[in-house]
């Protein structure tokens, strides 16, 4: 199957059973899986008017109790914006992949690009942490589509699906597991009474047990800044405590958020870090070099947010180079500087999208890496 | 909006289980309207008996969309226009809960035109309960798509250029199963309206003229909120029955009130069921053993 039909079954298989969403290429195929599969099922397909409607509706139907999500590309992602802060805000789980295609605007709708990791991070207003895994096949799409879905409903907020065109659109084998095999995480109910219950009062772990619409809290939820109660708290220490609790439980939790699958690492002295389909491309890249006797590596990121600053900041005072292989102008890039810190020189390989980097252009530059001097 | 300090030893208020009485004092300005339409909307769930636990309140941004954080139901104070899309999740996620939308004219017709449209379309069922305060309260009085055409606002410091909405004939045109509008003076027919919204299958809609003394009326000339609101009551002509389109708000002239539309037709959630064969939860059949809140 497809990346975009392995992203619908993950999610089906991770309990998904809303899907609300608006036909953008090279996403479709997502929303079509959902509307033929969802009923099968018992679940519910809507679609929507557009996609800040599709947003929305997820975010009411997670409050209903239901795993819920959207897929979208470039357009339709700008304009999910919005909600996604209110998600965030209200702390509701639920799931937003984004196959990303060549912007800005309406770009290059057929071609892939990954222009969209900043935006990801960034792009609703205000300040919050996010979490957004990267696919580089159809089998990552169904596995990351699960996992997207446990950390979701375990730190409740919005998970992103960086994908892209090119993911989305090839067809590669899948293995469904059987359903024994496949961990679910489902969100923390409250067991205390509703006279007791605090809806934003956190657990030890920096997360709150969350009432569903109907459960008899009566709860309320608002995307004002708001105290344990979820009642609007109109000043500067409330804004302190909520936001310190948002950004924690992700910044204290990152270890157990972030993953990546390390190639040659031990001995390499060039690095390629990548993600995505660019991930494909980069560890062609690197076992060209160790063909030709380069010791390269290779760190793709399977978790692009959080960054995995640890990791690179460790390994990089022992590398000659860094290099960064992305379809956009260079906006991971600017993370792998951050953390790398100037331990090691750090560069980028990439194109402005419309098409996969040539695996050539990456090793070109792993080779010409390798020949400086340390 | 103004804000007041507690005042201490008031006696129980009817309503105070449906309210989260510990948010009081509200934030609505002295004269608003918007109380009022609280109390019919109040009034109107204590009066169909259900279990408080299967309805819920969803609400967008603005003076109105704060009925939300006063009301004691799972409630849901969402972003600007988007109520009708969130509730349109929750519902389907959640059928068996009644879903109240309550949202001031700027909130449901200007940023949340489109989703107001597809919800009426869909016959999504789901009462919508606008508060008409001709402006934008919250933000200090702008002109909204209700503003009528030559008023004052801040952003029309010489009259509106724009003709307005009739919001009761869009209702209709875009498929709304029931459709009725009251000045916020007529309490009685107001409540009863919104009962039947309440009891209504389908997308039911209720606009309410709502003084806003603080904003409009000042702007406007139009005196204290007492004034304002004996204004839009004298104005007010009852023709229920007749053709929406006909059913025109000039307060200058007119406000033409009543009930519009009353009619039956499929829900989102039927079709969704027949095309698909499936046996999903029922929608709750208004009988008597509802009422007694089961």
């Amino acid at each position: 199957m497809n990346g975009d039909e392995a992203c619908c079954e993950g999610a089906l298989a991770a309990g998904c059973r809303f899907f609300a969403g608006y036909p953008i290429t090279p996403a479709t195929e997502v929303a079509e899986s959902m509307s033929r599969r969802l009923p099968e099922i018992g679940g519910i397909y809507i679609q929507m008017e557009d996609e800040i409607a599709s947003m929305a509706a997820i975010l009411g139907a997670s409050w209903g109790g239901v795993k819920s999500m959207t897929s979208t590309s470039g357009p339709g992602f700008s304009l999910m914006m919005e909600n996604i802060g209110l998600g965030l805000c209200t702390e509701t789980p639920c799931v937003v992949c984004n196959v990303q295609r060549a912007g800005p605007s309406t770009g290059l709708p057929t071609l892939v690009a990954q222009g969209d990791m900043m935006q990801a991070r960034w792009g609703s207003h205000g300040h919050y942490e996010i979490i957004a895994l990267s696919p580089s096949s159809p089998q990552e799409m169904f596995d990351f589509t699960i996992r997207a879905f446990n950390l979701s409903e375990y730190y409740r907020l919005p998970v992103i699906i960086l994908a892209d065109e090119t993911i989305g659109h090839m067809n590669e084998r899948v293995i469904i597991p059987q359903e024994e095999d496949i961990e679910i995480v489902n969100r923390r109910k409250p067991t205390v009474s509703r006279e007791d219950y605090l809806p934003y009062e956190a657990d030890a772990d920096g997360i709150a047990p969350m009432a569903n619409c109907g459960d008899g809290y009566r709860i309320h939820v608002t995307g004002l800044t708001h105290d344990d109660r979820g009642y609007p708290a109109m000043d500067a220490k409330a804004q302190e405590k909520m936001i310190t609790r948002l950004v924690d439980k992700i910044r204290k939790n990152r270890d157990k958020i972030i993953r990546t699958q390390n190639l040659y690492l031990d001995d390499a002295e060039v690095v390629v870090v990548s993600y995505g389909i660019s991930a494909r491309s980069a560890m062609q890249a690197v076992r060209d070099a160790r063909g030709e006797g380069i010791k390269a590596g290779l760190i793709k990121l399977d978790t692009v947010w959080p960054f995995p600053e640890e990791l690179i900041r460790g390994v990089a005072p022992r590398l000659k180079a860094m290099i960064m292989a992305e379809i956009n102008g260079g906006q991971m890039v600017l993370e792998l500087e951050r953390a790398a810190c100037g331990a090691c020189p750090v560069s980028l390989v990439s194109n402005f999208g419309g098409a996969i980097l040539h695996p050539g252009l990456i090793l070109n530059a792993v080779a010409k890496a390798a020949k400086e001097k340390p | 909006m103004t804000t007041a300090k507690a005042v201490k030893n008031v006696p129980p208020h009817p309503m105070d289980a449906l309210l989260r009485t510990e948010r009081i004092p509200h934030i609505w300005c002295p004269g608003c309207g918007i109380g009022t339409v609280f109390s019919a909307v109040l009034a109107a769930i204590k009066n169909t008996g259900w279990d408080p636990n299967t309805i819920a309140m969803v609400s967008g941004i603005g003076c109105t969309g704060r009925m939300a954080g006063y009301i004691r139901l799972d409630s849901f104070h969402t972003t600007h226009g988007r109520a009708l899309p969130f509730a349109t999740g929750l519902k389907l996620a959640k059928p068996d809960t009644k879903v109240i939308i309550v949202s001031g004219d700027g909130d449901l017709f200007a940023i949340g035109g489109n989703h107001f449209i597809h919800a009426a379309r869909r016959n999504m069922d789901m009462t919508v309960v606008c508060v008409n305060n001709f402006n934008y309260g919250m933000t200090g009085g702008q002109q909204a798509p209700s503003t009528p055409l030559g008023a004052k606002t801040t952003t029309s410091v010489n009259g509106s250029p724009e003709e307005p909405f009739n919001l009761c004939d869009l209702a209709a045109t875009c498929g709304a199963t029931y459709v009725a509008r009251w000045t916020a003076m007529q309490v009685r027919s107001l409540r009863s309206s919104i009962s039947e919204a309440l009891e209504k299958r389908g997308f039911s809609f209720v606009e309410v003229i709502t003084p806003c003394p603080s904003s409009f009326g000042r702007r406007n000339r139009m005196g204290t909120a007492l004034e304002m609101m004996k204004f839009y009551q004298g104005r007010s002509v009852i023709r229920s029955d007749i053709n929406p389109s006909e059913a025109l708000v000039d307060i200058d002239r007119e406000i033409v009130v009543g009930k519009f539309v009353d009619t039956e037709r499929p829900t989102f959630m039927d079709h969704y069921a027949k095309v698909n064969r499936l046996n999903l939860p029922q929608w709750r059949a208004m009988h008597s053993d509802h009422q007694k809140g089961r």
